[in-house]
């Protein structure tokens, strides 16, 4: 499935809804998405990740580059995410440098 | 303005593909603006080929020549654009002489595995059978080298403070009782860093995690038909990546990341990370092995070889590396310094270092220029460097590895030493004092740190098979008993083997407490061995190299078990930590130059002040004085360690103490759990400030204060 990365700003939280196979050959829009998110200087980082279906180690780092980008003292919510990214997340021990929850 | 690069646009085409000439340096396949940068050294290829593989494939989809303009001396070099970083998989093929008199073997017919590739697919998961037909069976990979470390970097604990635990990263995690969601994975270890912490080592020793595969030599038990592997990986594929089958990610080819997380997460905790590296040969065996890589990029240049061409054996594995070639002696150093700032490693153990000082042609040198810059280096100035100060040609260097004021060493004195003490031998009281002060007899200018003190390592016994067994039972490893050393001084306590007998259990149980209680009071630096704390057993074989079963596996039911020995072990730990003059860094000097009374040690017997060297002895007792702590620097209570490895109970007379100050007792291995070691700071008073009794074959501890 096609990748998508949609952007809504609601409040002081920025919402980035995922959908598809995040790789490295999509890793770019979502980044995208990212920075465009930081532009508005949110205190919150939300992915919607519920339909998002795969993640590779391209993913990973754009995570990684979002919280550098937004700093420290933004909380980053992974939202939904499935199984399979979940493993992922914490095989890698990136589980650590985001919160994950079920719903937002 | 910023000035704009004009490098980096293709000038060359083949077959559809962009090129250019790429850069010497660094070696291996760099990430540059829009393609790869690929730097392949051989000094006797005539072409060479990159050949480009998408993951998995059996196929590649192009082969790209070295163009001749793209050839700097003896390295091919080039710039391909718009490659997938993330699928590509890449190798060579180099054409050139097969002579092999003269120590050539190319065979432009193999694709060859980078030796600088930083990432190696492949074996992606642990145990899973190859596919033999597959022309290109170690994949080189690409990697991106942006993990976020935040403000991590190695601990740099001081080389005296610290408790080594020696681990396999498979093993400790990969018996069902584990009960970790990632079982034999680094991801498994990340798991268990309470455990660590409960113990109270601070710092593990991975068992080579550099990839290796598993499959080498693998066969079927003659008799009982099991699989025997390649386990414990001393046989280097690549000296760049780490292996991809001990990470729960390895088939989605994340181990780097899960790899790094892991040591970020053991220095968070405030453990160091010591990596076991095998330097000394390679996984291509000898000319009826496998071509990987280094035989036919450069078979000269990378291996000792005999003037008629045939590999040199002092590694016991079939070829030996060509470490004091100055080509091979930067690969390793670049490979050290890589695995030091690129995953924040804080130390490293070198398996059969001693070869690491021989020539090309296998003669010991007196200034082995390899050791002297590792221990020169600026990226690995605060890293540990540890030598296995010996080989398999029979160099023997434990006292006189070359040091240059930074190597340590597996002191293998202490572990023979300790053990023949420890079974009874006589004649062995001279001996065990010099191996308790930090073997001041084979390390005298270097201080207590270049002893690293073990009784037990993944070479031989188990600490609990060292108690049960007189010798080795190898049978398991289908070559006759053949394999793995005599040289064991094992005891078995009265019974070959597991035993109902409730005395021979009580003995072992002592025997291995009084081995910790000394490897914890004595001067260096301690290590133990994974699983010993637990009274882990190989049922007697002393040289599990070839077993994925329960031999190695790590049982952490034995935690349940045995609690007497774990507590025993975590709470001696805790009493080294708590007290400095346990791990002073220079030796003692056997003078009181604090002015106290009392010099930094003295050494006792049956009779305070009477120690007894002569060769029927089996007891000695010493005591330290803790105001010599850290050479004076720090202030620390008194100590007092009595020995008795005589079979009967012996009264011993205590050293009188200042006024005010009293005896406590920390530790007595001859009395029964729970009052065989107390915790720091709740140790009661001895009621008997003169004399101790101690049990046949005991250790007891005490501190004054």
């Amino acid at each position: 499935m096609a990748f998508t990365s949609s952007l809504e700003v609601k409040d002081d939280a920025a919402l980035i809804t995922l959908t598809g196979e995040l790789d490295a050959a999509s890793a770019n829009t979502f980044k995208d998405s990212v920075e465009q998110a930081a532009t508005h200087q949110p205190k919150r980082l939300v992915l919607l990740m519920a339909n998002l279906e795969y993640m590779a180690s391209a993913g990973l780092r754009v995570l990684i580059f979002a919280k550098q980008k937004m700093g420290s003292d933004v909380d980053i919510y992974v939202v939904g995410a499935q199984e399979g990214v979940l493993e992922t997340l914490s095989k890698t021990g990136f589980d650590r440098s985001v919160i994950l929850a079920d719903s937002y | 303005m910023e000035a704009q690069r004009i490098d980096f646009y293709p000038t060359h085409t083949y077959k559809g593909y962009r090129l250019r000439s790429g850069k010497p340096f660094p070696f291996g396949a760099t990430l540059v603006p829009g393609g790869v940068n690929f730097s392949i050294f051989s000094c006797a290829a005539q072409s060479c080929k990159l050949v480009l593989f998408n993951k998995h494939e059996s196929e590649p989809f192009v082969e790209i020549p070295f163009l001749d303009q793209f050839r700097i001396g003896s390295v091919f070099t080039m710039v391909v654009f718009d490659l997938d970083v993330e699928t590509l998989e890449y190798g060579y093929r180099m054409d050139g002489p097969f002579d092999p008199g003269r120590g050539l073997r190319f065979d432009a017919s193999k694709i060859l595995m980078d030796p600088y590739a930083r990432v190696i697919g492949g074996r992606d998961i642990w145990g899973v059978t190859p596919n033999w037909q597959d022309s290109y069976q170690h994949r080189a990979r690409l990697v991106l080298e942006d993990f976020d470390w935040e403000e991590d970097r190695p601990l740099e604990l001081p080389m005296e403070d610290l408790i080594i635990y020696e681990m396999h990263v498979r093993s400790f995690t990969r018996h069902p009782s584990a009960g970790v969601k990632h079982p034999g994975t680094y991801a498994g270890i990340r798991e268990k860093i309470p455990y660590l912490k409960e113990l109270g080592v601070n710092c593990i020793e991975l068992m080579p995690i550099y990839e290796f595969d598993e499959f080498e030599n693998s066969r079927l038990h003659p008799t009982t038909g099991e699989q025997l592997l390649n386990y414990w990986g001393y046989s280097t594929v690549g000296f760049f990546a780490p292996k991809a089958g001990y990470a729960a990610t390895g088939k989605l080819g994340m181990q780097v990341d899960e790899l790094k997380n892991l040591i970020k997460d053991l220095h968070q905790n405030g453990i160091e990370v010591i990596l076991d590296v095998v330097f000394n040969h390679t996984a291509e065996g000898n000319e009826y092995g496998p071509t990987i890589s280094y035989r036919g990029i450069d078979n000269q240049t990378y291996y000792m070889l005999t003037p008629e061409g045939y590999y040199f054996n002092f590694s016991g594995c079939g070829n030996t590396l060509n470490c004091n070639n100055p080509i091979v002696r930067s690969m390793v150093i670049e490979c050290l310094r890589y695995w030091a700032s690129e995953y924040h490693i804080d130390g490293f153990r070198f398996d059969l270092a001693s070869i690491l000082g021989r020539d090309p042609l296998g003669y010991p040198l007196a200034n082995p220029p390899l050791l002297e810059a590792l221990a020169f280096d600026p990226v690995l100035s605060k890293c540990k460097l540890i030598a296995e100060a010996w080989d398999a040609g029979g160099l023997y260097q434990v006292g006189s590895f070359p040091a240059y004021g930074r190597w340590a060493e597996w002191n293998g004195k202490y572990r023979d030493g300790i053990r023949r003490f420890l079974k009874g031998d006589t004649g062995r009281i001279g001996d065990v004092g010099q191996r308790l002060q930090g073997s001041p007899d084979l390390y005298r200018g270097r201080g207590t740190t270049a002893s690293v003190n073990f009784i037990t390592c993944h070479d031989g016994f188990t600490l609990m098979d060292l108690v049960s067994y007189n010798s080795k039972h190898n049978e398991a490893n289908g070559e006759n008993n053949n394999d793995g050393g005599n040289d064991n001084h094992s005891w078995n306590c009265g019974w070959e083997g597991p035993t109902e007998d409730q005395g021979i259990q009580t003995l072992r149980r002592r025997q291995i407490k009084n081995a910790v209680a000394m490897l914890m009071v004595s001067q260096g630096v301690p290590m133990i061995l994974m699983g010993d704390e637990v009274g882990r057993t190989q049922q007697g074989n002393n040289n599990t190299y070839c077993h994925d079963n329960e031999l190695n596996w790590l049982n952490w039911h034995l935690l349940a078990e045995n609690p007497e020995l774990f507590r025993f072990f975590s709470r001696c730990i805790a009493f080294r930590k708590a007290h400095p003059i346990l791990r002073n860094r220079e030796h003692f000097r056997n003078v009181d130059y604090m002015n106290t009374g009392y010099a930094d040690i003295t050494w006792h017997g049956t009779q305070a002040w009477n120690a007894d060297w002569s060769e029927g002895s089996r007891v000695i007792a010493f005591m330290l004085s803790g105001k010599h702590a850290k050479e004076g620097s720090a202030n620390d209570d008194f100590i007092y360690v009595a020995l008795n490895v005589y079979w009967d109970a012996l009264p011993f007379q205590l050293p009188r103490l200042p006024e005010g100050v009293q005896w406590h007792i920390v530790a007595n291995t001859s009395v029964n759990y729970p009052d065989d070691i107390w915790g720091v700071g709740e140790e009661p008073p001895l009621s008997d400030q003169n004399t101790l009794l101690l049990g046949g074959r005991a250790v007891a501890i005490l501190v004054g204060r």
